[in-house]
């Protein structure tokens, strides 16, 4: 068996200022040279990162009580529409809600809205109730005028993900951009090596508890994130090729900074959030040193027809060829583009590097690590 | 053939030829008026877009000219808030023309409106809505 060092050995070497840092792109570039036994040697921590649109976002806000107090039932923030089915002033804003279909703007700029400090207008009404008379409400909300304000993600930082082509003679507008017709343009969305649970693939040191960076703030891992699935098979290196783990995030929103978390509108698709996550990776052995030290061109992912309407895979491709900017499909070169902000995620990982390097970011355990093998269920139709 | 936009511009003492009427009658260029303001004894413009083989466009502007009207070619521009960017690259997907690509080092995106054809793909293509038309 080869060394290892713990998380705790870690936090000290933070904390006398004598740990290693490195962005898992440094670390990959290293890894060129180095064995994983020289790379284990030398590297404490690995920061990852990345910058993305996740759908699955958003913020439960606590307004505080009126005089006479109210338990607010429909609910909108700015006229888009807040879920209000939970305690009195509670509600949950979720990124992709909009007024109406085709709205262009929706709650992912109202929590960008918030977070940036500016003034929401929150409209509720109820039916009213002995404890609760009030039964309308009209007025301005910003962050610092609300209690909670705590953004809670069920679905992000998806492990890997498709790349979207279009076999169609028709132009199509998909959450994963436009895509053009006949395979005019093939897009994905990672920011590859620097990606946390391509760097960790495993899951052995990300589970229940982790710290994080998180939209600008510090936040955590709350639980595995919906449709988390093992089931995909593993590539050469260990990776999972094809979307698969996720993770559920949380942290305090009022923190957040939104240059780190966007609202976005893919056309014809509807409204969406950036979000900024970053994740250290503390090298324990090793097998993790392997990890951290992952390429691009050793991870791959499936070509994925969009436009046909099932979701077909049409092949594989590594992304090194995804970001040289054009790749070979069928005989033909197609341009790539990339839908994840590597530029911004480089931010990140240099941000959390400099956090660790100086002590004020200190690693944890998890609390509890996810279950090693969970499938997916598709929707059956029963009626 | 050849599509061009023109703004024409009326000084007072222009001549009271009927250009537009000219330009189709005599030339067999295709107008299309765009924008038309234009008042007797006042400097009026019209903005219009005219198709034809080059060498016939060419003849039409020396004949607008000749009735002491300015004519100038306007280019209509695809502009980016570049400042607001996040360099996610999704309105280089859609870039037929490679003037909007990704930095291969620096992963930012590099745009070059030297080479853009005006198809005006990005404007929806860009999730935070960067893009914005200039008519010049």
């Amino acid at each position: 068996m080869g060394k290892k060092r713990s998380i705790d050995e870690i936090n000290e070497k933070i904390r006398s200022g004598e740990a290693v840092v490195l962005t898992a792109e440094q670390v990959a570039a290293m890894g060129k040279e180095m064995t994983p036994a020289e790379v284990f040697k030398k590297v404490d921590v690995v920061t990852t990162a990345t910058f993305g649109p996740m759908c699955s976002s958003g913020a439960f806000v606590n307004f505080g009580h009126t005089t006479p107090p109210m338990r607010m039932e429909r609910i909108t923030l700015n006229n888009v529409p807040a879920y209000g089915g939970i305690a009195a002033v509670d509600a949950y804003i979720g990124a992709t809600e909009t007024a109406m279909p085709h709205d262009q703007y929706g709650g992912a700029h109202v929590i960008e809205e918030l977070i940036s400090g500016k003034d929401v207008l929150l409209q509720a009404t109820a039916k009213g109730t002995d404890c609760y008379p009030r039964t309308e409400v009209k007025t301005l909300i910003n962050k610092n005028t609300i209690n909670e304000f705590i953004m809670f993600n069920p679905r992000n930082a998806y492990q890997n993900y498709n790349v979207a082509v279009n076999s169609t003679s028709r132009i199509k507008y998909t959450y994963m951009g436009t895509l053009l017709p006949a395979f005019g343009n093939a897009n994905f969305s990672t920011s590859g090596e620097l990606s946390p649970l391509l760097n960790d693939p495993g899951l052995r040191t990300i589970g229940i508890g982790t710290r994080i960076f998180f939209g600008g703030a510090v936040g955590y891992v709350a639980w595995h994130g919906t449709q988390f699935n093992t089931g995909k098979p593993l590539n050469e290196h260990g990776v999972p090729v094809g979307n698969s783990a996720t993770l559920a995030l949380i942290g305090d929103a009022k923190q957040m900074s939104s240059r780190f978390i966007k609202a976005a509108y893919f056309e014809k698709y509807g409204v969406t959030m950036f979000v900024g996550v970053g994740i250290p990776i503390p090298v324990l052995d090793e097998d993790l040193a392997r990890n951290v030290s992952i390429r691009n061109r050793q991870i791959e992912t499936n070509i994925t027809d969009y436009g046909s309407g099932n979701f077909e895979i049409l092949g594989q491709i590594d992304y090194e060829s995804l970001f040289s900017g054009k790749i070979s499909f069928n005989g033909k070169k197609i341009r790539t583009a990339p839908l994840s902000s590597v530029k911004v995620a480089r931010e990140i990982a240099d941000i959390l590097k400099k956090e660790i390097s100086e002590g004020r970011f200190y690693l944890t355990e998890p609390v509890s690590l996810f279950e090693k093998t969970k499938g997916l269920n598709s929707l059956e139709i029963r009626i | 053939m050849t599509s061009k936009r023109f703004v024409l511009t009326f000084h007072p003492d222009a001549t009271g030829q009927p250009i537009t009427y000219n330009l189709i009658k005599k030339f067999d260029i295709m107008v299309n008026i765009i924008k038309a303001d234009v008042s007797p004894g006042e400097i009026g413009h019209l903005v219009m877009e005219m198709t034809a083989p080059a060498k016939v466009l060419k003849e039409g502007m020396e004949y607008i000219r000749q009735q002491k009207v300015d004519c100038e070619p306007i280019d209509k521009k695809i502009t980016c808030r570049q400042d607001l960017c996040i360099h996610c690259g999704a309105c280089s997907a859609v870039c037929f023309a490679g003037a909007l690509t990704m930095k291969r080092d620096s992963a930012e995106l590099l745009f070059e409106p030297e080479k853009c054809v005006v198809c005006e793909l990005c404007l929806k293509a860009c999730p935070l809505k960067l893009f914005s038309i200039d008519l010049g």
